[in-house]
């Protein structure tokens, strides 16, 4: 059983990658690897506790609040525990042009969650997203870092059913 | 076949890979540029060739660069910004992506221009699977010398870092970029002091947009006048034109600044026209951003000439008959598009990205998002036209950096171009908030 400081810290891969993200800033600016090692840890814990923040603040070498108010500025971190995927639907205009409102409609209803929610065996977590920069390859939605594009609600089913599996 | 200045090589297969990239005379502008040339040389070539910012403001590139303070002793850094979240304006995705090298190459030239040994790509945090595609470049690029300590024996040396995001669409704007690469929320700084002053780590710093540093290895290849040479008066060179919506071809396209709009929007080379059995009603035609313009407006001026995709022609006529070329992200709609609900959603895209900071920004993004909802759900009154009218005159121009403009413009423009069908909206309550329906306003379809 692992102590809840040892969950909290990273990996030995990801401790080996978080050290080589600091040492790239100039001498005395490492406080820049702090988006970069918000991701690192999201990437490990699906989400960004208060306890991660701490650690992350102490490997800076900055105060805790410091890490706080950069997490809740930038909407990609997650505060709150999320499903096994995230989905990330894209909501404006250009995607909306190419029926993004229908299928959304058609996502939601699939899942049976709105915004915000989880689904209740835990797979999926809905969230909307401002533009992701793939407006001609619409409607669009991204899980970690891979996009699916071209979304109808075909489509949506074919990609909800192969992650339920 | 129009001249390809970016995207020539793109369908070549293993592009992406330094091999090929070499292979299809890549790299060639960095042994010119180290080699040959004096970084003030390399200045001169950009400053011949007119290219203008990418990113949107288009104030040419190489006046920025002559700008860059050099104090004795004191670091210089060149920023990338690849943060591109401007709704419909995908290019930079697709640069990335596709042909890494390109940047990578542009970002050595550069920063070699102007004197700087480390520089950053900052790219949006959701595009992950490009900064691995980035990073993978630049080691591969090392490998073969081209970048780290003493580059192909010239002693320049440079350390290229990819710096992610965290989804925030203001980091788009220079100072809060590079805010956010110094750790901090992305809130914009007050200027002066200018970053070629006072940039990043307090050290003087240009900041450039990836189609624009993308420009660079082919003007250092044949010389800044030859890039002069294409294009029409300032608006020169190239430009990728991100296009969405109701065409039949969306997708990146790099042309020849000059290109008529109509050409663009019908030609089967660019668009191939609105999708079939439809009509064209209005364009975006520089990201969201930029002022909306019906379809008589967009393919000719005021004036009855032809509209042209450059920066002059497209603003012809101010922002009462004209727009912007921006950051050249055209959206298209057709006449199933209904104004006020595009209005809305962008409206609401600005009250999310706000940063918070001036008071007319946060608080007018949020009272024009919620004034267009009520009109969208049919519960809107006849003032609330002039209201949206009134916030938005009081956000532009009093806010620390453009977002509160690029907030204003859409709703300003929608209702000078589009007021009929506001107006709709509170004449016919019920039928607005009908799902799905379109006033069809025959005065401004052609």
């Amino acid at each position: 059983m692992l102590n809840n400081r040892e969950m909290i810290a990273f990996t030995e891969d990801r401790l080996a990658q978080a050290e080589e993200i600091i040492a790239r800033y100039p001498e005395g600016r490492q406080k820049s690897a702090l988006l970069p090692l918000l991701h690192l840890a999201q990437e490990q814990h699906g989400w960004v506790s208060a306890e991660v923040m701490d650690y992350i603040a102490g490997k800076l070498g900055i105060e805790p609040v410091e890490v706080y108010e950069v997490a809740t500025f930038y909407t990609m971190f997650h505060l709150e525990p999320v499903g096994k995927h995230v989905i990330e639907y894209c909501r404006t205009g250009p995607c909306c042009a190419m029926g993004g409102e229908e299928v959304y409609d058609h996502l939601k209803e699939r899942l049976g969650v709105s915004a915000n929610q989880t689904t209740a065996d835990g797979l999926f977590t809905l969230k909307e997203v401002e533009c992701l920069a793939a407006c001609g390859w619409g409607p669009c939605f991204q899980i970690r870092e891979q996009f699916y594009m071209h979304l109808d609600n075909a489509k949506v089913d074919q990609i909800i059913d192969e992650l339920s599996k | 076949m129009a001249l390809k200045i970016l995207t020539e090589h793109i369908d070549k297969p293993g592009i992406e890979t330094f091999e090929v990239y070499r292979k299809h005379g890549g790299y060639a502008a960095v042994e010119k540029a180290l080699k040959k040339m004096t970084p003030d040389e390399v200045v001169e070539e950009v400053k011949k060739s007119g290219v203008r910012g990418r990113g949107g403001a288009g104030f040419p590139m190489g006046m920025k660069w002559s700008f860059l303070a050099k104090p004795e002793g004191v670091p210089r850094y060149l920023v990338c910004n690849g943060d591109e979240s401007e709704p419909g304006t995908f290019k930079d995705h697709f640069l990335m992506k596709t042909i890494p090298h390109l940047l990578i190459e542009g970002m050595i030239v550069s920063s070699y221009a102007l004197g700087a040994n480390k520089s950053f790509i900052y790219v949006r945090g959701e595009l992950m699977y490009v900064i691995r595609i980035l990073e993978k470049a630049i080691a591969e690029a090392k490998a073969a010398g081209f970048l780290g300590k003493n580059i192909l024996g010239t002693g320049y040396d440079l350390e290229l870092v990819v710096q992610p995001g965290g989804g925030a669409y203001i980091c788009g704007e220079e100072t809060a970029l590079l805010e956010s690469l110094e750790g901090k929320r992305g809130n914009p700084r007050n200027k002066p002091p200018f970053p070629a002053v006072k940039g990043l780590y307090e050290c003087p710093t240009v900041v450039n947009n990836v189609e624009s540093i993308s420009n660079t290895p082919w003007i250092i290849n044949n010389g800044g006048d030859a890039y002069a040479a294409i294009g029409i008066g300032r608006s020169t060179g190239t430009k990728l034109i991100s296009a969405s919506g109701h065409v039949k071809n969306p997708g990146v396209y790099e042309i020849t600044l000059g290109v008529p709009v109509e050409e663009f929007i019908y030609s089967d080379e660019y668009l191939g026209g609105i999708r079939d059995g439809h009509y064209l009603k209005a364009v975006v035609a520089g990201g969201s951003s930029v002022p909306i313009l019906p379809a008589n407006l967009i393919t000719k001026t005021a004036n009855g000439e032809d509209r042209l995709m450059t920066y002059e022609s497209l603003s012809d006529g101010g922002f009462a008959t004209g727009t912007m070329l921006g950051s050249g992200g055209f959206i298209v709609m057709d006449e199933t598009t209904c104004i006020v609900r595009n209005t809305w959603n962008f409206s609401r895209f600005y009250r999310h990205e706000s940063c918070g900071q001036c008071s007319p920004c946060r608080e007018g993004t949020g009272w024009m998002e919620k004034v267009l909802q009520r009109l969208e759900h049919g519960q809107g009154n006849e003032r609330d036209i002039d209201l949206l009218v009134n916030v938005a005159k009081r956000i532009e121009g009093n806010t620390i950096c453009p977002l509160g403009d690029a907030a204003a413009w859409p709703v300003a423009s929608a209702i000078r171009h589009f007021r009929d069908e506001f107006e709709w909206h509170v004449r016919y309550p019920a039928e607005a908030a009908r799902k799905g329906a379109v006033y069809m306003p025959e005065n401004v379809l052609v």
